[in-house]
């Protein structure tokens, strides 16, 4: 595959020459509206995050905590995110991308995307300024098409690792991912609350040599400074969801939202920023 | 697990989050074994035989045929799934399973129920073999089928209200699913249907295939031959799987699978997923289904809680696609004349499910040949439903 460096690719080699650890942050499109996830994405840019996830809705997110579920079920009520939800969300990044060179990763489930065509949304999302693709339901087993279409695009596919996932099988998956690996720190959806360092710790170095050069992400179960700064000795990118979701939610306003969405993510930087 | 093991076409397949699939794969080994030990077949026939109640009967239906048949003679037999102990076609998978979760060591089972009738036979073998048990269900299926979630309790399962989404059978498959995510080392997930990621669909079709093996036998030993056609409701496609498997190589064989129309195709409130829906993935598998151009799933309606999930087994779109089975649609209303119909003529009430089979029978007769043989799968029995019936009908229950 003669896979070029993209913005993600570029991104990992400049934090590996800082020394420093990736901080990726993921939030809902449309939550909780569409117009306002621009603004909400230049503000994680302009704290500090090095990748962002960029959640598609859908109607039935099996994987999902119930934080995300709510997310997505505001973003395709009230939030506008309903019909012609990939157009809507690659417009937003389209508008993000004028304003900042932040990596965005589109996460979503595997049906909104195969509805829409997947050589057109491809198209469509590289045209928009995305960089990678996390398809939550899609193993490497059934993502052949998927794959191609991306890898000729020049986006990356970002694969799924979890605790049950043996080293043998990383590398197989390893084999079909760009970019980076996304490890599931725990078993269970987004936002469960038993993350276990040291056991993530002793995972993720049984799972690395399976994995070559691809860096390492872990996300689940992250939700303050101090266990994104000790998870991050383990890999080389941390992923916060549920705990920036969540804060969005609880802001009574906007301009509240873009606040506690700067600061938070601010917070989470500092702490991976050696000082 | 090989290329094209667990597709059917291009349908099936292994549509979930990562950390499932080493348990997919396990089930799956622990499926193979299992089906060649002969300790594990040995086990399994003697509980279907001794405490499921099968071979589960074959009964002509002379005054139904009358009723249906516009004077052509022919024969209708019902399979009578309604006999087995629990009530309806789900306990036959339910107790393969539950020997299969034994013997990977599991100490506690999961399942989703819409009617509650895969509920009930999820916490009756629960009860019999010592696991813990949780069962997810809608919260509109809970107000519709109080009398099963009471059963479920008696038998000491517990029965999660479903909240999120259309609150139906889809939802619970969902949040059985996000159980299963987070406790998937000591747990198995009894999926009720042909559905979901392989192993279920092949799995739970060849646990119901009992169901056509035994019609088979049972028609070429009463008729001395086979039947014109072979008739089941579809919701996920559980009890049709099973009638029709054994049939599949016999191309003289008609089969006819019959989803809910609910209150009409043309209303959009109706649960037609193989007649109305396209092709797209949901709970793990590529099959049709109920979807909008942005890929949302669409809410599925039937009276019946069983029928009401906008998916159906990758097996069935496989069956559609390639011809070799027909499906079609019946209303809520049609359902609800056959369930009286079947009552008065042949003293048999059948599940909400069920009637839309029988509900399909004047309109396959009209184009069948005269002294035709028939058999229904007569899936479940419909104690469940008749507050719901008696609603429908204007009567207090």
């Amino acid at each position: 595959m003669t896979f070029q460096a993209n913005r993600i690719v570029r991104r990992f080699s400049e934090l590996r020459l800082k020394k420093e650890k990736g901080l990726i942050i993921y939030i809902t499109a449309g939550d909780p509206t569409l117009a306002e996830t621009p603004g909400l994405l230049e503000e994680i840019a302009r704290a500090g995050a090095d990748f962002i996830e960029l959640g598609v809705p859908w109607s039935d997110p099996s994987a999902d905590g119930v934080v995300i579920q709510h997310a997505m079920e505001r973003a395709l009520s009230t939030g506008g995110a309903g019909h012609g939800t990939l157009g809507k969300t690659f417009a937003a990044v389209q508008a993000f991308r004028a304003q900042s060179q932040v990596p965005v990763v589109l996460f979503g489930y595997y049906n909104p995307l195969f509805q829409r065509g997947l050589r057109r949304v491809v198209e469509e999302a590289r045209d928009a300024g995305v960089d990678g693709m996390l398809v939550v339901d899609l193993p490497p087993e059934e993502s052949g098409e998927i794959d191609d279409l991306l890898a000729r695009a020049n986006l990356s596919r970002v694969p799924l690792l979890s605790p049950m996932t043996t080293p043998e099988r990383a590398r197989m998956i390893a084999e079909h991912g760009t970019g980076f690996a996304y490890y599931v720190a725990v078993t269970g959806v987004t936002g469960a609350g038993h993350l276990d360092i040291a056991d993530v710790g002793r995972r993720a170095a049984a799972l690395r040599p399976s994995l070559g050069a691809l860096p390492l992400a872990v996300g689940f179960g992250v939700r303050d400074p101090e266990s994104a700064r000790a998870l991050s000795e383990h890999c080389d990118a941390v992923v916060v969801g549920t705990a920036i979701v969540q804060a969005i939610a609880e802001a009574p306003d906007a301009a509240a939202r873009r606040k506690v969405a700067f600061e938070k993510v601010r917070a989470l930087k500092q702490a991976l920023t050696p000082s | 697990m090989s290329e094209q093991a667990g597709h059917f076409g291009p349908f099936g397949g292994r549509y979930v989050a990562e950390t499932l699939i080493p348990a997919l794969d396990e089930l799956d080994a622990a499926w193979r074994a299992a089906q060649v030990d002969p300790e594990f077949v040995a086990e399994l026939d003697g509980l279907l035989t001794n405490y499921v109640n099968r071979p589960s009967r074959l009964t002509l239906a002379d005054q139904l045929s009358r009723a249906v048949d516009g004077g052509k003679g022919i024969r209708i037999y019902l399979k009578r799934e309604d006999l087995n102990h629990t009530g309806a076609h789900k306990i036959n998978n339910c107790i393969g399973q539950a020997l299969l979760a034994r013997r990977m060591g599991k100490r506690r089972i999961i399942a989703e129920t819409g009617a509650g009738q895969h509920g009930v036979a999820t916490a009756t073998v629960a009860a019999k073999f010592g696991f813990e048990c949780e069962v997810y269900m809608g919260a509109e299926d809970i107000e519709r089928q109080k009398l099963n979630v009471f059963r479920m309790r008696l038998l000491g399962a517990k029965v999660c209200s479903v909240e999120s989404g259309t609150r139906t059978l889809k939802d619970a498959m969902n949040e059985a699913l996000r159980d299963w995510v987070t406790h998937v080392r000591d747990t198995h997930y009894i999926i009720g249907s042909v559905a979901g990621p392989h192993p279920y669909p092949t799995m739970v079709r060849d646990l119901q295939a009992v169901i056509g093996k035994e019609a088979r036998a049972q028609l070429l030993e009463r008729e001395g031959r086979l039947p014109d056609a072979a008739v089941a409701c579809v919701g996920g496609g559980s009890n049709a799987m099973g009638l029709f498997h054994a049939f599949v190589p016999d191309a003289a064989v008609q089969l006819h699978g019959v989803e809910a129309a609910g209150e009409g195709i043309a209303t959009g409130r109706h649960a037609a997923t193989l007649s109305e829906g396209r092709i797209g993935v949901l709970h793990g598998s590529k099959s049709f289904v109920l979807t909008d151009d942005d890929g949302q799933i669409l809410p599925a309606h039937s009276i019946s809680a069983g029928l009401d999930y906008p998916g159906v087994g990758p097996e069935h779109s496989w069956l559609k696609q390639s011809g070799r089975a027909t499906y079609a649609a019946i209303t809520d209303k049609e359902a609800l004349g056959a369930l009286q119909l079947l009552a008065r003529t042949e003293g048999i009430l059948c599940a909400l499910e069920t009637a839309h089979a029988i509900a399909y029978l004047p309109r396959l007769c009209e184009t069948l040949r005269p002294e035709a043989v028939v058999v229904v799968a007569l899936s479940g029995r419909g104690d469940k439903d008749m507050s719901t019936v008696a609603q429908a009908l204007g009567v207090e229950s």
